[in-house]
């Protein structure tokens, strides 16, 4: 299924030929006799932004780490940025771990400046790339500041310019919005929107259904270590079909005939009622038809297309949906 | 945005300086350095006080004696003269025992006394208290000049008589005095690397395990090859731990240079003093470098502190048994125990350096050296390859297990 997906992405909508900037096939990873992660498929369109949604502990930061290169697979094939190994692409690589980390005594400014110098960028270049991006993005005050003097969001900024000082084609952000109160995520969502109309390509996990659904052009839904659905949003949330709001003035008639053998009633005080039931596969006009000529009373009609939150219910199922739930408090208030 | 495409990826060596640049740099300007520096003083301070708490035992046991060998009543006329001067100028005065009492005409060979009589006789004063002849090393028979002219005058004619000057003959050291020489030296050697060599490993360790704690462990190990790290830190501390030594050789040649003679006197080794302490530079540099690439594979896969100290007291307790395994094979020249000490990579840089005390020939020591880098290579490149198959796990796994049943 997973592999079916993965097809999906590079030659669906989003996907449409395009050279892909990540591809895995069949990665397997087992610790300890547990399998982690369990023949993941995946296929990221270059210039992406990318979402691998998932609950904690689903496979999803093992998964970065197979793509980066940090652990090995134990089996199946991975290419990034057209490198069978992704340390030989480190340089076009920018990677924000989960776990968040700094030097505690080096200064804003240095701190970013290293993390570029690992990724081949010189020391001298990096230290002026810093105070610009700094600057850009309203630190420029805290440059010489150590880290241990910034408060835990403002560290974390300077973790994710950090990531990206080199200007990297790929930016891989694992929970880039946990730790960030709700004005930080939205700049941080700002910023990889920006990324992606300049060309690089951004992949990140989380298990924020709202992150993913206002940033993603395509996602992964991983959960138990398997990859159920990847390709583009709007496919995932196709796998549920519509919902449809019916309000009429007559509560019962002939007409109920016309309605799906599942429509759900809810009766209303002055005897109309409300109906509620998935879109017919044959469209809303046949209804339409039948509720007029029996007289219905059509008050009004709705069609709700299904969230992204429904179609990780339905993909993922139940259980993978309630551990997502569990493991939300990041998420912002708007 | 992009730069033009830059793939690729910095070289171990590359890699390894962007870290060790940082940690250096960091080490360098740190608390812990201050402290490292003052690390030293202890054992000097512990070594002080032991030594004055000895001193009084010691001087009773050990301290060096005069012999005399004289005609009966100039012997015991030489005794008394020091007793009567030695009440009142206190320790001043070496102890005076009678070795031979001489009958008139008899001949003695003062220098084949001393070197078939006991150790802590030291010199042999022989002729008469008006002409004394002092046998013995020269440094020892000239330090001693002042006070063996004194006894003599003593013996002669009291307090305010003339006093008679002393003749010298100088003894050469011999060969088993010198073998003893370089053992002490060589002893002295691999204390101090040893000490040394401690101390930083277990420096290493703990700067590993800070940096677990600030997580940036993760970012290394994305953008660089964990070997690169490895060495990145191990080279880090040794450069800071140089810059130490240099710091500790500075202070103790001012202490040496001002101290002169009271500073105890250790045998010139068989390789001479500047080709030893170039040595000792890199066997200091290899045993670090070995016991810090264990050191940290297991900071690497420790997580906390305790874990830390739990994994790393074997290997300390390890390592204090190689150091008497090389220092037993330090006193067992060509023996299966001093070759295997050798061979064996963590006892080889303290028994090569204990051998180079001992032994010119200097071929041995480039062959031990490389040996030692080749196991550097090797402990560094297990060490990133069980952090990166062990350590670099993710996700509650009891959690996964659980969303799995379910």
């Amino acid at each position: 299924m997973a592999g079916n997906a993965a097809g999906n992405v590079a030659g669906g909508a989003s996907g449409g030929g395009a050279q892909l900037a990540i591809e895995a096939r069949g990665l397997v990873k087992r610790f300890d006799g547990f399998t982690a992660v369990d023949g993941v498929d995946l296929a990221v369109p270059e210039g992406a932004v990318y979402g691998i949604l998932g609950p904690n502990g689903a496979g999803k930061t093992t998964t970065l780490r197979m793509l980066l290169g940090i652990i090995d697979p134990d089996a199946g094939y991975r290419r990034v940025l057209g490198a069978e190994r992704p340390h030989d692409v480190a340089h076009a690589i920018g990677y924000l771990p989960e776990e968040r980390g700094l030097y505690p005594a080096m200064k804003a400014s240095e701190a970013i400046a290293f993390v570029g110098a690992l990724r081949g960028l010189p020391l001298k270049e990096g230290r002026r790339r810093a105070r610009e991006l700094l600057e850009a993005h309203g630190l420029g005050y805290a440059a010489d500041r150590q880290i241990r003097q910034l408060s835990k969001g403002m560290a974390q900024q300077v973790q994710i310019l950090g990531t990206l000082v080199h200007r990297p084609r790929l930016a891989v952000f694992d929970e880039p919005f946990s730790g960030l109160d709700a004005l930080n995520q939205g700049k941080l969502e700002k910023m990889m929107r920006g990324l992606a109309e300049q060309g690089t390509t951004v992949i990140f996990s989380t298990h924020v259904i709202a992150h993913a659904e206002r940033l993603c052009d395509d996602i992964a839904i991983i959960a138990g270590g398997k990859v159920p659905f990847a390709g583009p949003v709007d496919l995932a949330r196709d796998r549920i079909p519509a919902q449809v709001r019916l309000e009429t003035r007559s509560g019962d008639g002939p007409w109920r005939a016309a309605l799906p053998a599942g429509a759900r009633r809810d009766g209303k005080a002055d005897g109309g009622a409300f109906w509620h039931f998935p879109l017919p596969g044959t469209g809303v006009e046949p209804l339409l038809r039948a509720l007029i000529e029996g007289e219905a009373g059509i008050l009004s009609l709705s069609i709700e297309r299904a969230g992204l939150h429904d179609a990780f219910v339905a993909i993922a199922g139940e259980a993978a949906a309630r551990a997502l739930e569990e493991d939300r408090p990041e998420e912002p208030r708007r | 945005m992009n730069d033009k495409i830059r793939a690729g990826r910095l070289s171990v060596l590359a890699a390894a300086w962007v870290v060790a640049r940082r940690d250096f740099v960091a080490i360098l300007f740190s608390r812990t350095f201050f402290f490292f520096l003052l690390g030293p003083l202890f054992p000097v301070i512990i070594g002080v006080l032991a030594g004055s708490v000895g001193e009084s035992a010691q001087r009773t046991a050990e301290n060096p004696q005069v012999g005399v060998v004289m005609l009966g009543q100039d012997a015991d006329a030489v005794v008394h003269a020091r007793d009567t001067l030695a009440d009142r100028l206190g320790n001043g005065l070496p102890d005076f025992v009678v070795v031979k009492r001489l009958r008139p005409g008899e001949a003695y060979d003062p220098a084949a006394a001393l070197a078939g009589r006991q150790a802590t006789i030291a010199a042999i004063l022989s002729g008469s208290p008006g002409a004394p002849v002092l046998t013995g090393p020269g440094e020892q028979i000239h330090a001693w000049s002042g006070a063996v002219s004194m006894v003599a005058a003593q013996a002669v004619a009291g307090p305010l008589g003339p006093w008679p000057e002393v003749t010298f003959r100088t003894t050469a050291t011999s060969n088993a005095n010198e073998h003893a020489g370089r053992l002490k030296t060589a002893q002295s050697a691999q204390m101090l690397l040893f000490l040394l060599t401690m101390m930083l490993a277990g420096m290493v360790l703990s700067n590993l395990v800070e940096e677990k704690g600030n997580k940036i462990i993760e970012v290394l190990a994305a953008a660089i090859p964990m070997e690169a790290v490895f060495f990145g830190k191990l080279f880090a501390m040794l450069g800071v731990s140089l810059v130490g030594i240099a710091a500790w050789g500075g202070v103790g040649g001012a202490l040496y240079l001002a101290a002169g003679s009271a500073v105890p006197h250790l045998t010139s080794p068989a390789v001479g003093w500047p080709m030893l302490a170039m040595l000792g530079v890199i066997y200091f540099s290899m045993a670090y470098l070995l016991l810090g690439s264990v050191f940290l594979s297991i900071g690497s896969m420790a997580t906390t502190v305790r874990e830390v100290q739990t994994l790393s007291m074997p290997v300390t307790m390890m390592q204090l048994m190689v150091f008497f395994l090389a220092s037993y094979a330090m006193t067992q020249p060509d023996s299966a125990v001093e070759i295997f000490a050798v061979l064996f990579p963590f006892s080889s840089p303290f028994a090569m350096l204990a051998r180079a005390a001992q032994d010119p020939a200097l071929l041995p020591h480039l062959a031990a050296v490389l040996g030692e880098a080749v196991c550097v290579l090797l402990l560094v490149r297990t060490g990133s390859r069980l952090f990166r198959t062990r350590v670099m796990k993710s996700g509650p796994v009891r959690r996964q297990e659980k969303a799995r049943r379910t």
